[in-house]
């Protein structure tokens, strides 16, 4: 099993309660806007706490209300690309590559920087501010962040959402190159059905709750 | 220029540049309270920082001189267990400084806080990042233009502090005579004019100057539109 998550969470007026286990590739969580996405992902980051449950991901527990454990975000290797990029505005597209890289143990790291410009193709963006790059160029550059802080899993959240069609394309390909190539479990957010229906091996529904 | 003149200015310098860098940790503290804290009694505690800012300065110094005076409750454990005074001294004058300088400090420095997104923060944290290295590396630099802003305002406002100094500790010159309560000393006598005119051209140089140095800084520190504090 990769991702094994069973939760609920109240917020607000709000319930957001999932059950999935999945098995490797894209597991896409896919449902309208407000429907608590979002809040999945970032109770599976360690953001947000469910208020009971249990999340594990590759058979290692990150969180079980039954026995109090909760690991902190920067210990469960989860690399999160967000829907708005979130690089750091006052760092250059190296330092922000490099940021969750210079923070991984040596032998957790598993992609050099090299390998991750090669990869995502940016290495003409290494010098620039965050500020002066496109929507694609700064996903790319998030995904590259992300890859290179030595995660055991991915969190996507809409990272298409902010791009045009061309754009879209350019990162849809990138995505399927993480999973094919670079074999990591990823948990992918959309309301895009075509999308989803594209990428994933898994799809679950998720819809509001009174 | 006079040597008597020299003394007033380097004292100016000292008093302030003590209340300025004694006052930042308070400040920041404070600031990120009020920024980021949520408890009960926020809005007293915001009440009460932004006090100074509009109370008489002479009831400020007033109060300064019940708490610190040789009688006051915290004057009369200092003195008995450190040997140390406020009264009649340039740390007063510091002090007074201080006081009266935290209000802007807090505000500015709040506002710089509030402006760093948490889900900055946030990102830093799944990259690995325990909260103080988050704190260190994401919410501490992006926050610095204000930082530095609050920093210079408050140095602005301690070289023109005046009611609560001279309440507390009184205007003795060499110790606690600064740049304001020389000029209104010589006012007190005829014939001082050009005294008087140096030194008020030196108050606005000073603050003048500081207010163009924040402004600088944060230009330089290449945070494009954020880094503006004027």
């Amino acid at each position: 099993m990769s991702f094994e998550i069973h939760i609920e969470r109240r917020l607000g007026e709000a319930n957001i309660a999932l059950s999935l286990a999945s098995d490797g590739g894209v597991t896409a969580l896919f449902g309208p806007s407000g429907a608590g996405k979002s809040s999945v992902l970032n109770m599976v980051a360690g953001l947000l706490r469910p208020d009971k449950g249990r999340i594990a991901v590759d058979g290692v527990l990150l969180f079980d209300d039954a026995t109090g454990l909760n690991l902190a975000p920067e210990q469960r290797r989860a690399g999160y690309v967000f829907q708005d990029g979130r690089l750091f505005p006052h760092k250059r597209v190296r330092d922000n590559l490099l940021y969750g890289w210079r923070l991984v143990s040596p032998e957790s790291r598993w992609m050099t920087l090299d390998q991750a410009i090669d990869f995502l193709g940016i290495a003409h963006l290494l010098d620039r501010w965050p500020r002066s790059l496109s929507g694609g160029e700064a996903q790319r550059v998030a995904i590259g962040r992300a890859l290179l802080s030595g995660p055991r899993f991915l969190l996507m959240d809409e990272p298409l959402s902010s791009l045009d069609a061309a754009r879209r394309e350019e990162i849809l390909r990138v995505i399927e190159r993480v999973r094919d190539e670079l074999k990591l479990p990823i948990l992918y957010v959309s309301h895009d059905q075509a999308e989803v229906e594209r990428l994933a091996s898994t799809i679950v529904p998720l819809h509001p709750k009174a | 220029m006079t040597a008597a003149e020299w003394e007033i200015i380097t004292l100016s310098l000292k008093v302030s540049g003590v209340a300025v860098l004694l006052t930042m940790p308070i400040a920041f503290a404070l600031a990120w309270l009020l920024a980021r804290g949520r408890f009960p009694g926020k809005i007293i505690l915001d009440a009460l920082v932004h006090l100074p800012l509009v109370l008489p300065p002479v009831v400020t110094g007033w109060l300064l001189l019940i708490a610190f005076g040789n009688n006051g409750p915290v004057g009369r454990w200092l003195a008995q267990w450190l040997g140390f005074t406020f009264m009649f001294s340039w740390t007063g004058a510091a002090l007074a400084a201080a006081i009266m300088a935290l209000p802007l400090m807090v505000r500015a420095m709040r506002l710089s806080i509030e402006a760093v997104d948490p889900r900055l923060e946030a990102a830093a944290r799944t990259l690995g990042a325990s909260p103080w290295r988050s704190f260190l590396t994401i919410t501490l630099p992006l926050a610095r233009p204000g930082l530095l802003a609050g920093a210079v305002l408050g140095f602005a406002r301690s070289i023109g502090e005046f009611g609560a100094t001279i309440t507390f500790v009184s205007n003795i010159p060499g110790e606690t005579q600064t740049i304001p309560l020389a000029i209104y000393g010589a006012l007190q006598l005829p014939g001082n004019e050009a005294a008087v005119t140096r030194l008020a051209i030196i108050a606005v140089a000073l603050s003048l100057g500081a207010l163009i140095i924040s402004e600088w800084l944060a230009r330089r520190s290449g945070l494009g539109k954020g880094g503006h504090v004027l």
